[in-house]
């Protein structure tokens, strides 16, 4: 066993561990003085140094890994159909387990810090932390697993624990009243798409006769199979990945701890949908069908995403959909045949998400509460968090230098060659379609990260009663860390290095997919980069002369009578309420009044109707001497009088 | 000798035994009847023994005797079991006899199991 | 017919008359003496049936100590001298039944003997009858005196309420005379019964 294949191994199995003792750990006692329980101790050493080693681990593997590298061994041999323990290992691999392990260490840093008795929380938060830190553990040993399998069967595993995970960290904090509705609301909505997903897996590995991927990708699949399998998946990753119309959980999902937003939202679970499906590109490739489709959905949920971010008061809620939008970015650039340019997005997005993610919960810690309107003016009172801010919402507008220009103008470079030259694997419509929704998505996406920071640190305080400050040490510095990949991660673009690490390996693949891949660099500085850019002045501007005009206002209020409309997502929540929860719960209620009445009808009235057969019986046997006399003796008569009949006629 | 008879005597008479036993209210009675059947199968016996030639000569003679003594025992025990019913209920009715146990006992007993289960 | 036949038809009238009355009078003591009539007269078919010792046995032990005890019993149970309204049950089935099994067997024995005749065999005196008992019949002979000492000592537990019943009982029933306070519902009617 090589080197990259035993860290490679090591990877998920680390934080696995780190994650299950710590599940046995008891929670700690609910304490009011400043002394820390030995379990919340024990459980943070736990959880930090499971994340610490599997950054290690995958800084190692980084290091080591040259080209491809992949070994398994079997697991379970089905009658025909082996399902087998394996990791298949490259540069994308490396890269992706260093952006969850990093985000995942950040997030345990500074979940110690958060999850604590805050200067505004009137109830302690932290006695629940051993489970907590145990499930942030495990969390990213399933998304580490999702990254480093070989088997579609394994990769499942972890894409169903990552699910669970995400149920059990939503609903941490039960003082929220949404916060369980939210957490079974995902749970609920992924289910949904990992029905199609499993499908999917199944066909694909039925059709290939195993379920490595390494043998499933390099099978001929027959054309309609191959499209199925593929939207199939497609199901399955728009419920991990939030893309319309599964994404509605993610929103909701922000009633958990903001540091599992983070987890969520950069490194792990919404993640996991864009990297299976660049894992799986060369099949999807062959799939223009599901490419279209994948196309449609990321241009409407990259849009939806996008306006449903300015209308949002929250300033959770404002993340959630940027980044249900900037998934868009990945899915459509996946749709437009550069699944490296989706990569690239993807993990600029991880550090600049996580960054947001965070310095809004040094915010939120501050200032108690998560709505704009009782924020603002924060910047002289907080300047590491201003900063650092700045830094991500720049990112996630595609300011230059800063990461997220350089990967977003990849992503909208693939729609523009797919779209003017017909490059890629799909039609030219669909390269239109991503590539125009893309350039307004910029528009809009400046404009709304605009207005996040003027509402949040600009202007007067609006809730002047408190004393914001900066987050303390254990909180301030994963923010500042991962600043610097949010800010530079772009330019290693630049790294041919780091270029090639993200391109598929040709010999898994044969010659078709690397050869029909675009083969330019990452960044693409060019004349089109001026029209996104005019585009991001464009939505910046607006947002700010709004703010000029109006300190005290909201600059959503520009949107006039679509305000509403935009703050509720379009009513697909209602939508999906009246055409699925509803029709859901009313079968619900037949089902359990059938079962009531039907079901335990049969049975009470069976046990009834043998009870009064019983009684009835019990009753004739129960005869008076004379009664009994009388029967034995007619009985002794009717078998004497057949005797002799029978008897007689023989 | 026509030994259709006897053997008409001993059914007529088990008849009326039969008869006795399921029309009399009187355990006494009852007992009275049911020593006319008793009598009427001893009859058949007696007669079978002069109509049937077996290996053993009398057969039947014996087990009449046999059949007496029997009934002898059986009115011992039957009057015994009389007299101390009578000193229960000062009756001897035979249809007021109560039955092993009351009948309203087993029914809610039951049904309140399953009261409860539900 | 011969002299033998005239018996039996006589002796029969009479067993299947006083039968009739036996279950159908409404006099429990004379019900007891019609009995004894029929029975007499069932051992005087036993001797024209030239079984001499059933016969007397007959008369000793049914008619002297059957009968007797049977007439001891309603005079115990505290029988009405007159006639009584209250002795029978609806009539219909007891007819119905005793009727088909009386009628039943008279048909399958006239079927199956008509008007034929047999002679008749050696008298069963009691020298063969004893002969026969303690040759060929003695382990059943045997096993009916158990059965008898069995019948005796049961009736007597029977008829002794005191016997059988927890030490306890006893010494608290000997030491307040007739009223036991352990049994409930039957002992305090049995020392009713005794007291009487």
């Amino acid at each position: 066993m090589s080197t990259p294949v035993l860290l490679g191994a090591l990877l998920p199995v680390v934080p696995l561990v780190a994650g299950l003792v710590g599940l046995l750990l008891p929670p700690a006692p609910r304490r009011t003085e400043t002394g820390e329980a030995p379990a919340r101790r024990f459980a943070i050493a736990l959880g930090v140094a499971g994340a610490a080693a599997s950054l290690v681990l995958a800084l190692a593997l980084l290091a080591t890994l040259d080209g491809l590298a992949d070994a398994s061994w079997t697991w379970v041999d089905l009658g025909g159909l082996t399902v087998t323990l394996g990791v298949r290992l490259d540069g994308t691999v490396a890269l992706v387990g260093v952006a969850v392990a990093a985000v995942a260490l950040a997030v345990q840093v500074y979940s110690t810090g958060y999850l604590k008795r805050g200067p505004h929380d009137d109830v302690d938060v932290d006695h629940r932390y051993p489970p907590y830190a145990a499930q942030v553990s495990l969390f990213t040993a399933a998304m580490l697993l999702v990254v480093v399998s070989d088997d579609l069967i394994l990769l499942l595993v972890g894409w169903e624990v990552m699910g669970l995970c995400s149920y059990l960290l939503i609903a941490h904090d039960r003082r929220l009243p949404e916060a369980p509705a939210a957490a079974m609301k995902a749970f609920l909505v992924t289910r949904v798409g990992d029905v199609g997903f499993l499908l999917g897996i199944a066909l694909l590995g039925v059709s290939a006769g195993s379920f490595r991927i390494a043998d499933v990708l390099g099978h001929e699949h027959s054309t309609a199979t191959l499209t199925a399998a593929c939207l199939l998946l497609l199901a399955g990753v728009a419920g991990k990945s939030a893309q319309f119309p599964l994404h509605t959980w993610l929103p909701d999902a922000m009633a958990g701890p903001t540091p599992i937003s983070a987890l969520i939202h950069a490194a792990t679970m919404v993640a996991a949908g864009v990297y299976v499906v660049a894992r799986l590109f060369p099949l999807f490739a062959q799939a223009p069908v599901a490419l279209a489709v994948l196309g449609v959905m990321a241009s409407v949920t990259l849009l939806l995403g996008a306006f449903a971010a300015t209308a949002q008061d929250d300033l959770k809620r404002v993340l959630a959909w940027s980044t249900v939008s900037q998934i868009g970015y990945m899915t459509g650039a996946l749709a437009v045949g550069a699944p490296q340019a989706a990569l690239f997005h993807l993990l600029t997005h991880a550090a600049f998400k996580a960054l947001l993610f965070l310095a809004a919960g040094a915010v939120i810690h501050a200032v108690g509460t998560t709505l704009m309107s009782r924020m603002g003016g924060l910047r002289h009172t907080m300047p590491v968090t201003f900063w650092c801010t700045v830094v991500g919402l720049g990112a996630l507008a595609g300011l230059p230098p800063l990461s997220g220009f350089f990967s977003k103008d990849g992503v909208l470079y693939a729609a523009e060659q797919a779209a003017l030259n017909g490059a890629g694997h799909t039609a030219a419509w669909v390269g239109w379609l991503v590539w125009l929704a893309g350039l307004l998505g910029v528009a809009v996406t400046a404009w709304y990260a605009t207005r996040l920071l003027l509402r949040t640190f600009l202007g007067e305080s609006r809730t002047p009663l408190v004393e914001p400050h900066d987050p303390p040490a254990v909180m301030r510095w994963p923010v500042l860390l991962l600043a610097v990949p949010a800010a530079l991660l772009g330019l290693a673009g630049f790294a041919g290095a780091f270029a090639a690490r993200l391109r598929p390996v040709p010999p898994a693949t044969r010659e078709q997919p690397s050869d029909l891949l675009p083969p330019e660099p990452l960044v693409h500085l060019s004349a089109a980069v001026l029209l996104p850019l005019a585009l991001l002045v464009l939505g910046a501007g607006l947002a700010w002369a709004r703010w000029r005009r109006d300190r005290a206002g909201d600059p959503a209020a520009t949107l006039g009578p679509l305000r509403p409309l935009f703050a509720r997502a379009f009513r697909l929540d209602d939508v999906q309420h009246a055409l699925v929860v509803r029709p859901a719960t009313a079968l619900a209620a037949a089902t359990r009044t059938a079962d009531e009445v039907v079901v335990d009808g049969a049975v009470t009235g069976s046990g009834r109707a043998a009870l009064g057969l019983g009684g009835g019986l019990a009753a004739l046997h129960r005869a008076t001497l004379p009664r009994a006399a009388a029967g034995v003796l007619a009985g002794a008569l009717l078998i004497g009088l057949a005797a002799a009949l029978i008897g007689g006629v023989a | 000798m026509r030994p259709v008879i006897p053997y008409v005597t001993a059914a007529l008479l088990f008849g009326l035994g039969v008869y006795g036993v399921l029309r009399r209210r009187n355990a006494v009675l009852v007992l009275m009847a049911v020593e006319l059947m008793l009598n009427a199968v001893n009859l058949v016996l007696v007669t079978a023994d002069t109509t049937v030639r077996s290996e053993l000569p009398h057969g039947g003679q014996v087990f009449a005797l046999f059949v007496i003594v029997l009934a002898a025992a059986e009115v011992g025990v039957g009057l015994a079991i009389v007299l101390q019913l009578y000193r229960l209920r000062a009756s001897v009715a035979v249809d007021e006899v109560p039955l092993t146990e009351p009948p309203a006992t087993l029914a809610p007993a039951g049904a309140g199991t399953i009261e409860e289960n539900r | 017919m011969t002299a033998a036949d005239v018996l039996l038809l006589a002796l029969g009238a009479v067993a299947v008359g006083s039968g009739v009355l036996v279950v159908a009078t409404k006099h429990l003591v004379r019900a007891g003496l019609y009995l004894v009539v029929c029975l007499g007269a069932v051992a005087g078919i036993y001797l024209v049936l030239t079984a001499e010792l059933v016969a007397w046995v007959q008369v000793l032990i049914y008619v002297g100590a059957v009968v007797v005890l049977l007439l001891f019993a309603v005079m115990l149970t505290r029988a009405p001298i007159g006639a009584s309204d209250d002795l029978d049950r609806p009539g219909w089935p007891a007819a119905l039944i005793g009727g088909g099994t009386g009628l039943g067997l008279a048909a399958l024995l006239v079927d199956a003997y008509r008007w034929s005749s047999v002679e008749l065999p050696a008298a069963g005196t009691a020298g063969r009858i004893g002969d026969q008992i303690f040759r060929s019949w003695v382990l059943p002979f045997e096993v009916l005196s158990v059965l008898l000492l069995a019948a005796l000592v049961g009736a007597i537990i029977l008829s002794r309420p005191d016997i059988g019943r927890p030490p306890a009982d006893r010494a608290a029933d000997s030491g307040r005379s007739g009223v036991p306070a352990g049994r409930t519902g039957a002992a305090p009617t049995a020392g009713d019964g005794r007291s009487r």
